[in-house]
This record gives C-alpha cells, structure tokens and sequence, in this order.
C-alpha cells in the first residue's frame, strides 16, 4: 500500500484504504502517533467533584485514576504501584484520601505522595528523595469547560489551542445551561467488535440517518401527526486539527429547547421560558442556534460530542483492529429540575445507548463493515466524497467533509510516520 | 384464577411462557403480558436501585416505549435484529413473595444466550417483577432487569428484550 488516503479535489474524489481497519501494524502506528500524541478525553469534571473522589478511567491503553486530590488539583495518575507495579485502586470509584497498594501494603495521598510503607528500616532515609517513589500523575492534564483531557506526549500543545475552532461548538453545547453541565451516573460502558475509527465517522453521518433508523423515525411519526416529513437539514464544517461538525435541525425533541409530544404539554411553557432566559444571556441569533439546532462534534481523535436529543459524550479506544471499547455519557445542565431530567433522559433512551432504538443499529452497520473488510485484498477503497462537488465550505450536514477532514489529519500523521520510516531504510 | 388459589407453580409457569414467547420473537404477544401502567427497566450496571433523575438507565420504558420496542424489533429496518438472532433464555431460582397480595413479587435470576452472526453473547442477572390479577391471569406491572455484569463488553448492546 502506497497511499492510505486518495484525495483527488478535482475528480472530487475521496478515498480511503480499507487496510486502515483490520491492519495490525497500523493500529500500532496509531497508538504511537495519534494515542500517545493527541489530547485524549478522561472524564468530566462534575464526576468527581468532592475532594477525595476518584474513578478508574482506562484512556489511550492506560490504566488511569481520575482523582480529586486533597490540594483542590484534579490529577491523573497511572494505576499502578511504583514498588512492583500492581494495581493500587481496585475500586471502580469513591472517596478515599488515601490509596493502599495490597500487596507490601504501600500506602499513598490521592495526589500520589508515597506516604507509608511497611519495613522502612530495610530502605535507605533518602529512598523517596526525588519522588520516584510516588504514584506518577500524567503531566498534561486540562480543561475547557468541565471537560478534561490528558496528553501522554510532555511537549504536546496546549488544550486550547488543540482544540482551535471547536471550542465554538463545545461553547454552543455548555452554554445551554447557566451553571455547566455534569455528567449523570451511570456511565454507559460497552464495546463495538469494529474498528475504532467508524465510530468517529459514524458519529458525524448524518446520511445514514434515514436509512439506518428508520425505525426511529417511523415511531417520532407515529407520535406526532403533524411530522409529515423528516427533515434533517444544515451545515458539515471542518474545525482545526481534525476535528469536526455537523450543525442541522431535526424533528426530535431538544430538552433545551424544543419541545416535543412525548413531554407533558405544560413543557411548552417552560420551554419557551428556557429561549427568553438563552436570549437575554446570548442574544436571538446564538439563542436560536443553542436551542433549536443540533451538533454532532468529533474531537480528533476519539471524542464524540453530540448535542441532539440530549447531549451524549462518547470516547472509545482500539482493543484490537476488529474491537473497540466505548464509554457512553449522559451530560445534563446542572441544577435541572426533576421533571426535565426525566424529560431529557427519556429522550436520550429513545435513541441512544446499548438500549436505545438507534445506537444499536449503527453498532450493528458497524460490525458489518468490520466483518466485509475480509474482502479488503480484493476491494481496497472506502468512498468518502460525498459533498466534494459542492466545495468544502458549501457542504450540507449530510455531506461527509467532516469525515474527510478527520482523514485528512489522520493521514498526516500515520503518512508522515510511514514515510520517515521509509526514508531510514 | 382468583386471589385465592394462586400457586407459585401458576406464577413460574408464567415466567416460563414470557421466557418462551420471547424465544419465539412473539414480541406483540409479550407486550401484551403488561399492565396498562407497566414499566419495563434496565438499570445501570452495579446500581439496581438507581435514581433515574442522577443516573443513566439502560431502559427505562413505559407502557407505551415497551409497546414500540416490541413492534421495532418486529420491523426489517431494525437492522441490529434483522435477521432475528436466536436466543435461549434460561429463568432460575426463582422466589415468589406475597401470593395472597394484590401485588405478587418475583425475584429469580436469569441467563439469556443470544447468537447472531456465529458470536454468542450471555447476559445474565437477576429479575424483579410486580405482578397482579387481571382478567383472570396475570399481568406484568413492573419488570426490572438488573444485570450482573462488569460492563456490556463484549455485547456491546441491549437490542433484544431481555
């Protein structure tokens, strides 16, 4: 394989090489290149919002605690005694000041601080003198909003400016509430035996949305006699550094703020409400834009925001060229009434997760992918150029320059490390 | 059947029926085992009790969701059971509670096998049910499906009715 992307502008061609999801050697390439060099999302900040909370994340392969420490800094540190390696929290999440690895019972401060161990006599006075001794924290770790990630890569640019343009569409997500949002319990942990990398296409396709849930809108139809005609209609926008946009209107409900026939009627009222309050603060425009239009947001690489019929976040990593594991969020404004938090979960079940009347269906077009790829020797090229003819910066919400956007990034970085590669041999 | 003679082999002999038509993709028939207030729920993993304002359910149905979840599944454009996976479910130790009571409770722990594709998947947990009289049977009022896994990994999805 020569290429992995085909990116012909003038035959408004875009392609790109099945190898991509069932290869070995570029699933390593990828940890080293994009796992070990982008910021990676770890969890949101309301998870642990006391000091003393934690809660095992696995991101980019580690095995990380996300930990509110007793000094107010939310740290992550690798999951492992620096003694003999074992892991030192078993507990999926708490609250705990301090953390005891079982097995020579080393005892360490949630900031990683090696504060107790049996048989000090046996070691010299200075043992822990350069910390070395001490949990290891991931040295990058931001924020933008109550979203938190971290980067293993010590010179890496910094969150905001990784982020770039997208900060605009996560403002438009966050801004729905006038005290942020927080992340609900219940994390939704399941897998996809696809490729990684799907997903985040997957996630900002809106031209599969009639086909592959139909069903989902037979039912939206059935509940409201006046939807005669689905219409999913907007912009596909490329952001910096491979991230990417979908901004369109849709017929679901949005619990802030368009109401729909599966909510109580007095709904209406409050939602109308919820627009005036948006306006005062923002504006009619960006009102109008936070309220009534929908955003599926990619994060390159593996960060999924989707504000549509209730605000999902979604990461997921490689286990495998043919598996992934998926993390599913529920994100809600803080302080919403119970009423409305009902409303908006209700919503999001519709559709969303392991058991909604979607997600399933587009893990399913997923594994089907992933399973016809046996045929990649033969039939070598994904087509992804939906849209081209129209220019990039005309292209409608069910056009695919989002995708390409994202393949472009990731060509840059998996070509330029196949290339130097190259140029050693 | 009246309040009175109800046994607790009549309420296992229930289970077994939902268990079979559920088998048998009888999913119109198995909406019809529910009480016009009936929900029917799946709570997030290790937290059965979850308060559905703070945390995220799996399912969390009512009469009318359930109904549309057993006609969606029924549709070739449910693409994720189209072609119906084969599934076996298993319903054991099983402890009925308050039989003389206008609400019959149900406990029993579940296994539930599903192959598609050449790939079996398991669940298994425990099932709450309320179940009470109504024209002469018996009616499902509440069913709560609390999973006893880590995560749904490898499975990676509820699409079946479990």
């Amino acid at each position: 394989m020569d290429q992995i992307i085909r990116d012909n502008t003038e035959k408004h061609e875009f392609l790109v090489h099945r190898s991509v999801f069932s290869d070995k050697e570029i699933l390593a390439r990828e940890r080293a290149e994009i796992f070990n060099k982008c910021w990676l999302f770890i969890g949101h900040e309301t998870e642990i919002p006391e000091l003393g909370d934690y809660k095992r994340k696995k991101v980019g392969g580690r095995n990380l605690l996300f930990v509110h420490s007793q000094d107010g800094e939310i740290r992550a540190l690798y999951n492992t005694c620096p003694h003999r390696g074992a892991l030192v929290c078993r507990e999926n999440e708490g609250n705990s000041r301090v953390f005891r690895c079982f097995y020579h019972a080393w005892s360490f401060k949630n900031d990683g601080e090696l504060v107790g161990m049996p048989g000090k006599d046996g070691f010299p006075e200075d043992f822990n003198d350069e910390g070395t001794k001490n949990m290891k924290a991931v040295n990058r770790i931001e924020n933008y909003r109550g979203f938190m990630f971290v980067n293993f890569d010590e010179n890496a640019i910094s969150l905001d400016e990784y982020l770039g343009n997208a900060k605009e569409y996560i403002d438009l997500v966050v801004d729905q509430s006038e005290n942020g949002l927080e992340a609900l319990g219940g994390v939704q942990e399941y897998s996809v035996r696809a490729n990684w990398k799907l997903l985040a296409e997957n996630s900002v396709d809106l031209y599969h949305g009639m086909p592959t849930h139909k069903t989902y809108f037979d039912i939206k139809q059935a509940q409201d006699p006046n939807l005669k005609r689905v219409k999913l209609e907007g912009k596909g926008i490329e952001l910096d550094n491979g991230h990417g946009v979908i901004e369109y209107v849709a017929p679901w409900g949005r619990p802030v703020a368009q109401w729909t026939p599966i909510w109580d009627e007095k709904f209406k009222a409050d939602m109308e409400e919820m627009k005036v309050k948006l306006a005062d603060r923002f504006g009619e425009e960006r009102a109008d834009r936070i309220a009534n239009y929908n955003r599926n947001i990619v994060i390159f690489p593996n960060l999924v925001i989707n504000d549509i019929m209730a605000v999902t976040a979604r990461t997921f990593y490689p286990t495998s060229p043919g598996y992934m594991e998926v993390s599913g969020y529920s994100l809600a404004p803080k302080g919403e009434n119970e009423k409305h938090r009902l409303a908006r979960n209700n919503n999001f079940l519709e559709f969303l997760g392991p058991g909604g009347f979607a997600t399933p269906d587009d893990n399913e077009a997923l594994e089907l992918c992933q399973e016809a790829y046996n045929n990649n020797q033969e039939v070598e090229w994904n087509d992804i150029s939906k849209g081209m003819v129209r220019g990039e910066g005309n292209a409608l919400a069910t056009d695919e320059v989002q995708m390409r956007n994202f393949w472009r990034q990731y060509n840059t970085r998996i070509q330029e490390s196949l290339e130097k590669e190259a140029a050693l041999k | 059947m009246t309040v009175t003679t109800v046994t607790r082999q009549d309420v296992v002999d229930f289970l077994y029926r939902e268990a079979k038509i559920l088998d048998e993709w009888q999913l119109n028939e198995w909406a019809a085992l529910f009480t016009d207030d009936a929900t029917y729920t799946v709570p997030p993993l290790g937290d059965p009790n979850a308060d559905a304002t703070k945390s995220l359910y799996y399912v969390h149905d009512n009469r009318a969701r359930l109904q549309e979840r057993a006609e969606r599944l029924l549709k070739k454009e449910a693409h994720v059971e189209y072609p119906h996976s084969t599934t076996t479910r298993n319903v054991h130790n099983i402890i009925v509670s308050n039989l003389d009571s206008d609400v019959i409770t149900v406990e029993c722990n579940f296994t539930t096998h599903r192959t598609k594709r050449e790939v079996v998947d398991t669940f298994i947990g425990r099932n709450e049910y309320e179940i009470v009289l109504e024209n002469n049977g018996f009616a499902i009022k509440s069913k709560k499906v609390i999973l006893n896994l880590d995560s749904l990994r490898p499975h990676g999805k509820i699409s079946l009715i479990l």
